[in-house]
């Protein structure tokens, strides 16, 4: 299978950075002018968030920019029609990741059908188990080349690890701690020893490390260990704060210590 | 009677556990332990010892003549309104605090609406030292203030929940939140809801309550079985219970009343089996309240514990295959019914347990037949909705 995020991978191997958006926020019209800007910011791929009503694995922050998002007439099917439409002028990959219930209602053969059609290289949802997508979805994706991320956290044995890099592709998204979004402020010395772990496994997939990556500290260490980072709390607040999409790539990027292109 | 989950925990299609990765390690303890607990002698002494002189079980099956009389049938009244803190919630509870102390959990979290499960808990946790921490929405605890000062009273935290709707369904997200970041306590669920194995843990908790009407029919009427049960169903857990020996048994006809607010077409309803379909909702694959979009929609009854835009699997099982039937009650008929037991019987009943009271004016039964009603709690905190009815009918 080889879509843009393969490509991107076989460029691209290390310090990657990815922002996470959620999408209809902060206006229903909002996603594609910040996919735009975040690409010309010089993020290397996006992962872009349809809301859901309940988001379990959510802090304060995305379960706020959702709630807004639904609020905005929001959804899934508008997401992949907005993302079709623009397909021509988005040329980084793009990841959508939310929650099952919405991807159901739309049934997941529609979905993976729609999804390749609006360019999306691949999934994220949190909350299907891998069983389920082992004995009913996996054909499915292939077919529709797409990928399907799986997360792994602290609390995941390695094992399980190997299990779902083997059952995934893409990339393994490393959840930097055994916690909601946006949490921590600093990495402890038991985080980083978990990422060194993931590092060392000899995974077949790249790892990317997201959850409380917020300044080129937190940044530093991720990339240290793991591919890169992927980065959605700050980047919200970030827009929440700022006046244009542009001037909140720009803010948050500066805080990264990396600059903009 | 055999399990009625299969090895993954679906009851059919429903069920399951549908929990991100940050979860999964704290449901995979809870899956691989609860079994072998439940079925411990230690476990089984302790728990039985506390239902019988803490929770003052068993309770009674009482027939209410008078109201048998205005109906005619044979109807009798499992009062779990006399447990301890008034109503069923705290045989889950003491059930699911002793598996938390055999867990080696030292402290216990849990989601309330109208405070009933939370104050169940709350109880428990006091007589258990156990540190305790309740969630509930911000409404409710406007809503619900005797409810917030008797668990601050006992001991527990309570922990107001500003996101979403900030009702129960939110206090229950937020619960799962503490959960992810804190694995190392015990959530402590109110009903037969959320990932697998919560509604078969809670049900098999439960079940002691239709362990008790075999035993007491066989007393009274020389037979385990009655012809008609009927329960109300929020969750679904003191229906689980009410069920739970006697799903096996088809001859044994069960009903559930489940809150159809203003009605079922009135966009204010919790009526999650008239106006639900299949989706995910807090880790479980069950019937429930949602637009097009896949987004969770907004419960509304007169009362507050069935006040859920979900049902627990075992339910959305029984109705798809046949084996239970659910019936829509309205707030007003709610209410009515209320009114009604206690001219008849001196008995004012919980708002949730009136539904299954409502219910029965709209079942067919024969003079013969014998109807047991799960009376699942008292109504001393519905005074107010009580209150206001007199005096709107005074008016």
């Amino acid at each position: 299978m080889q879509n843009r995020l393969d490509e991107l991978f076989k460029r691209k191997d290390r310090q990657l950075l990815s922002i996470y958006l959620t999408a209809g926020f902060p206006r229903i019209d909002s996603t594609v002018p910040l996919i735009r800007s975040l690409e010309e910011a010089g993020a290397d791929f996006l992962e872009v968030g349809f809301p859901f009503s309940d988001p379990l694995a959510d802090g304060p922050v995305i379960q706020e920019t959702s709630s807004i998002a639904i609020r905005n007439g929001m959804n899934l099917r508008l997401l992949l029609g907005q993302l079709a439409g623009a397909r021509n002028g988005i040329s980084i990959p793009l990841i959508l990741m939310g929650y099952l219930n919405p991807v159901l209602q739309m049934g997941m053969g529609t979905f993976c059908r729609k999804t390749e059609e609006s360019g999306v290289s691949g999934v994220i949802i949190p909350d299907l188990p891998p069983e389920e997508y082992r004995d009913k979805y996996r054909e499915l994706f292939n077919r529709h080349k797409l990928h399907m991320i799986f997360l792994v956290t602290p609390g995941t044995t390695v094992e399980r690890i190997r299990m779902l890099d083997n059952l995934g592709s893409g990339f393994i998204y490393a959840v930097s701690a055994s916690s909601t979004t946006g949490r921590q402020e600093s990495f402890s010395r038991e985080q980083e020893q978990y990422l060194e772990k993931l590092g060392s496994l000899d995974l077949g997939n790249p790892v990317m490390t997201g959850f409380g990556i917020h300044n080129r500290n937190t940044l530093e260490t991720v990339w240290k260990h793991t591919s890169g980072a992927i980065i959605g709390t700050a980047y919200l607040k970030a827009l929440k704060e700022a006046g244009s999409p542009d001037e909140a790539a720009r803010s948050l990027f500066g805080r990264l210590g990396v600059a903009s292109r | 009677m055999n399990r009625l989950i299969d090895n993954k925990g679906f009851y059919g299609e429903f069920g399951g556990s549908w929990v991100p990765e940050m979860l999964y390690p704290n449901i995979e303890q809870l899956a691989s332990s609860y079994e072998a607990i439940l079925e411990s002698t230690s476990f089984k002494d302790r728990f039985n010892s506390l239902l019988k002189d803490y929770a003052g079980r068993p309770t009674p099956l009482f027939l209410a003549e008078s109201l048998s009389g205005a109906l005619g049938a044979k109807i009798y009244l499992k009062r779990e309104d006399l447990c301890h803190t008034g109503s069923h919630k705290l045989n889950n509870v003491i059930g699911q605090a002793l598996v938390a102390m055999e867990m080696n959990k030292r402290e216990v979290i849990a989601e309330t609406g109208a405070g009933q499960h939370g104050v169940a808990t709350a109880t428990v946790c006091a007589l258990l030292d156990l540190p305790c921490r309740v969630f509930m929405g911000e409404k409710d605890v406007q809503r619900q203030q005797p409810n917030v000062l008797r668990m601050k009273m006992l001991g527990a935290e309570v922990v107001p929940v500003s996101s979403g709707s900030r009702t129960l369904k939110d206090a229950t997200n937020e619960a799962i939140r503490y959960w992810i970041n804190h694995p190392e306590v015990y959530y402590l669920i109110g009903s037969t809801i959320g990932p697998h194995p919560y509604p078969d843990l809670v049900a098999r908790l439960q079940s002691v309550i239709s362990a008790e009407m075999k035993i007491q029919l066989m007393e009274k009427k020389g037979r385990p079985d009655p012809d008609i049960i009927v329960a109300c169903v929020g969750g679904g857990s003191n229906a689980a219970g009410t069920f739970y020996h006697y799903i096996a048994d088809e001859k044994v006809k069960l009903v559930g009343a489940e809150a159809a607010g203003e009605g079922v077409g009135s966009g204010k309803t919790a009526a999650t089996i008239a106006t639900g379909s299949a989706g995910i909702i807090h880790g479980c694959r069950t019937l429930m309240m949602q637009d097009g979009g896949g987004q969770i929609l907004e419960a509304h009854s007169v009362s507050a514990g069935l006040d859920y835009p979900g049902i627990g699997p075992l339910h959305s099982y029984l109705h798809r295959t046949g084996r239970a039937r659910y019936l829509a009650v309205t707030d007003k008929e709610a209410v009515e019914a209320a009114h009604l037991l206690t001219r008849l019987e001196g008995i004012i009943p919980a708002l949730e347990s009136a539904h299954a009271i409502a219910a029965l004016h709209k079942l067919q039964f024969r003079e013969s037949d014998i109807i047991v009603v799960n009376l699942s709690g008292r109504g001393d905190k519905d005074m107010d909705t009580y209150i206001e009815s007199m005096q709107k009918r005074h008016q």
